[in-house]
């Protein structure tokens, strides 16, 4: 009886320390799946606003983290169609007295990337229209252009890292 | 008789999707554009005047050559490539094939004013200009005799990758068409063309086979149809040049379709008989349990 | 120890060594079949064909591929397609078969559904089955990825998206499967991993199971009849061939397969030669851009009716945000075949037509998936939005009715 006893524990011993093994070699096998570090350090981007020839009211595109960003300086225009829209101050990053559009530019209906017409952005895949703050105004997306975490220093931006004017915007979009 | 049924009703069904999914989607996707005008009837380039080859050879000499090379007339090309694409935003062509590979209505049109007979004026805006002039000074007869001059210095016969070469090349590569030894890049380096077209013009080498024959003709002729706003310039080819410009992108990104189609038929005669085998040992083998 | 008397060098001592007689007798000439069947039947043994197409194709393929970012477009569609070989015909058997085995799993699949295969006792094999179609469907998907094209980069870009779950925001996990924020070579060079060596192996061993699993309640017939095979088996053997119920796998049920097959191969190598851009989208001939979305980006055919689902839903409802919707839906169409046995309520194994609301409820299942697939392929645009609407809700409806029509046609028949 006493020699069972002995037995069964035994057995079941092993068979947590092979479980135990096994699980460790599954936790294992995940990291190796991983981004690897050389891919994360490379997804911080600094972009200096004043030196890439912004010109009001017309876009461009930089690459960030493999996606697109669209940075626009927005003229007086576009700045009375956002109050008129009741934007919040907040939807745009200010700094002294320009405020721009940070955005990921990728359509948050299924990720293709719209294109700039005159004055807004048009995403040929189904239609969805974003104006000049990037807010959704037609058609099937859901919701603004995602707002990339970043930090700013005087007129340089880093993507990469959530900064108290990136946590702004993305709040004023919540 | 049953089996036949089953089969017709699978084949309806299977064919039906085939037909949704592949033609009927393809209008849908690809709406049907206006079939290529290869007399250029938008533009009245000669003005009905016939042209004398020795006025034009003077007129030519005097007013294009300080740009383009005419190098089988003995106009050389005053700079290589790179200072080329610098000084205009692309290499400029050389002239000697202008009259084969271009319609004589065309050039005529061009020249009196680029950017409107190539459908690029939208690219001209807010004082940006053509590199090339307007030429709409000039008589309509002295315009005639450009073109005649053109035409009389212009090779009878250019192989299909010399058509590309001198039609296509200055803005797009084809890298398969030298893949190891690398000649057929874009002779404007890219930054220059980057910032001349807004982009860099796409290279050519899979074309054949992403757009197809009868893309290929309606976008060359007006690439304005398919791609509204485009920077790419109407150049203006014949069909017959524009028709050896497919047969090398034929040649380049599908070069095995000779061997393909050939291969094809035998292929399906020889599972034909195969077939046939199969069905007669399969009677034979049924023939004891039925 | 069972002493082998007879020479290794001999027949009879090879045959004893090997139990090659025995063998032979148990998996071909005395494996039994009903002899009630028709050419449906025969899209097991074109499958394994098709599938052995693919290896093969494969194999050639993967001497030439070089799986990289900046060398995979080139290394297909230069190297492969116009250097090596026949290339370009292992790259047009490849793509194609990889194509058309989705048709025969169709029809495979169906023939189940129509004649009751999956039932009192064949639970097994419907779900061998479907298990093969959700790895066949992800062994699809990571192909496609190889060529690097177009359409390989913003397909994979986004269906990867999808496993944010919709407002889970779960981009984590998107980047853990990417290997990356975005689509990129460490997303390629697992997907290779995954479709030349990981899914293949599941693959094989879940088409061992299938073939297990069929052997044990025996393959169906036309009429669904439950065949003594013993007794059938005997008459056979005694010589009586033309009144036994059942025939032997070889060589006769595998003869009707070779000739079926005959005519497959000529259906099939007609679209490898003349007619393939089906199977091979030309905009996968453009490179890969990540910069540059293409006008229209859409699955591969078969995948097309459950796309649809996804983008169905266009509006908010129910307090849900459509994309939300569209994806528990999209879900919810990947698995919900597999649990078909036991939605189906009716005790019989019967053909759809001696079920008189289960053949409505067939047909209408056909047309519907006909009609996603089709507007699957549409910009979902006007109209069309509609159509996609309402044919996801009948593609709903159809599963939540399943059960009660079924248990209907069983209490009409007195089974229930």
């Amino acid at each position: 009886m006493s020699q069972t006893n002995r037995r069964d524990f035994l057995g079941m011993s092993f068979a947590a320390v092979a479980a135990v093994g096994g699980a460790a070699s599954l936790v294992g096998m995940k990291q190796a799946w991983d981004p690897l570090p050389s891919v994360l350090a490379a997804g911080f981007t600094t972009i200096d606003l004043s030196n890439i020839d912004l010109l009001p009211g017309i876009p461009k595109t930089f690459t960030w983290r493999g996606k697109p960003i669209f940075i626009l300086e927005l003229s007086q225009a576009m700045l009375d169609d956002a109050t008129k829209a009741g934007l919040p101050k907040d939807y745009h990053l200010t700094i002294g007295d320009k405020s721009y559009t940070v955005v990921v530019g990728l359509c948050t209906h299924l990720g293709c990337i719209p294109a700039w017409k005159k004055d807004m952005w048009k995403c040929a895949c189904h239609g969805g229209e974003f104006n000049s703050s990037g807010k959704q105004t037609f058609g099937p997306p859901p919701k603004p252009f995602v707002v990339p975490p970043f930090k700013v220093e005087g007129t340089v931006l880093t993507l990469g890292e959530d900064g108290p004017e990136s946590k702004a915007m993305i709040a004023a979009r919540a | 008789m049953r089996e036949i049924k089953i089969f017709i009703v699978v084949a309806f069904f299977t064919g039906a999707l085939y037909f949704g999914v592949e033609p009927y989607a393809h209008t849908q996707l690809h709406p049907h554009v206006e079939a290529p005008d290869y007399t250029f009837s938008d533009v009245d380039g000669l003005k009905g005047k016939t042209g004398n080859v020795a006025a034009g050879a003077d007129l030519v000499a005097s007013n294009c050559t300080a740009c383009h090379s005419i190098e089988s007339a003995g106009f050389p090309a005053l700079m290589d490539d790179a200072s080329n694409a610098a000084a205009y935003g692309v290499v400029p062509p050389d002239l000697a094939s202008a009259g084969k590979l271009y319609d004589a209505n065309y050039i005529a049109a061009f020249v009196r004013d680029p950017a409107s007979a190539a459908l690029t004026s939208h690219k001209f805006q807010d004082g940006a200009t053509h590199p090339m002039p307007s030429y709409n000074w000039m008589q309509d007869q002295e315009i005639a005799d450009i073109v005649a001059y053109l035409q009389s210095i212009a090779p009878k016969e250019m192989s299909n990758k010399e058509v590309f070469v001198e039609a296509c090349q200055r803005c797009h590569s084809i890298k398969y068409g030298d893949f190891y030894g690398g000649s057929m890049a874009a002779k404007t380096p890219d930054e220059n063309i980057k910032s001349y077209m807004g982009k860099i013009p796409p290279d050519l080498s899979q074309f054949i086979r992403s757009r197809g024959e009868h893309y290929l003709h309606e976008f060359i002729n007006n690439p304005q149809k398919h791609l509204e706003g485009t920077a790419m310039p109407r150049v203006g080819l014949t069909l017959e040049s524009e028709k050896q410009v497919v047969e090398y992108l034929t040649e380049v990104g599908d070069s095995k379709k000779a061997q393909r189609e050939s291969l094809g038929g035998p292929f399906l005669g020889y599972l034909v008989i195969f077939a046939i085998f199969a069905w007669l040992w399969k009677i034979k083998i049924w023939r004891q349990v039925h | 120890m069972a002493e082998i008397k007879e020479s290794f060098f001999s027949a009879e001592g090879i045959d004893k060594r090997l139990n090659g007689k025995k063998f032979w007798k148990v998996m071909m000439t005395e494996y039994w079949i009903p002899k009630d069947i028709n050419f449906l039947w025969a899209m097991g043994v074109v499958l394994a064909t098709t599938f052995a197409i693919l290896i093969i194709s494969g194999i050639f393929l993967l001497m030439y591929y070089k799986p990289d970012t900046a060398l995979a477009f080139d290394s297909v569609n230069y190297t492969i397609m116009q250097d090596v070989a026949y290339g370009w015909l292992f790259r047009h058997m490849h793509g194609v078969a990889a194509s058309v085995v989705f048709l025969i799993i169709y029809i495979h699949m169906f023939t189940g559904i129509y004649y009751g295969s999956y039932k009192k006792g064949r639970e097994m094999i419907w779900l061998s089955g479907m298990l093969l179609f959700v790895t066949f469907s992800a062994e699809g998907f990571s192909g496609y990825m190889l060529p690097w094209g177009q359409m390989s980069y913003w397909a994979a870009a986004v269906i990867t998206n999808l496993f944010a779950g919709g407002s889970l925001e779960a981009y984590g996990l998107v980047e853990w499967i990417r290997g990356g924020f975005a689509v990129g070579d460490a997303t390629l060079t697992r997907f290779f991993m995954l479709h030349v060596f990981l899914l293949p192996l599941v693959i094989i061993k879940l088409i061992v199971v299938h073939f297990y699993t069929l052997r044990i309640p025996h393959v169906n017939n036309q009429n669904s009849e439950d065949i003594d095979y013993d007794a059938e088996a005997e008459k056979y053997l005694a010589g009586n061939k033309k009144e036994a119920k059942v025939i032997p796998f070889w060589p006769v049920f595998l003869s009707k397969d070779f000739a079926v097959l005959g005519l497959f191969l000529i259906f099939y190598f007609y679209l490898v030669f003349f007619n393939y851009n089906f199977a091979m989208d030309p905009v996968n001939f453009d490179p890969a851009n990540a910069m540059v979305t293409p006008a229209h980006i859409y699955p591969e055919w078969y995948f097309l009716w459950s796309y649809e689902t996804l983008r169905g839903p266009f509006f908010d409802m129910f307090g849900m945000k459509a994309g939300d919707i569209g994806l528990m839906i999209f879900g919810l169409a990947q698995g919900i075949f597999l649990v078909f046995p036991f939605l189906d309520r009716d005790p019989d194994v019967l053909p759809a037509h001696k079920r008189p609301k289960f053949f409505i409820w067939f047909w209408i299942l056909i047309i519907d998936l006909l009609v996603l697939s089709v507007y699957g392929k549409l910009p979902p645009t006007g109209a069309n939005a509609w159509v996609g609407f309402y044919a996801t809700a009948v593609f709903l409806l159809l599963w939540a009715t399943l059960p009660f029509i079924t248990k209907s046609d069983a209490k009409a028949r007195g089974a229930l």
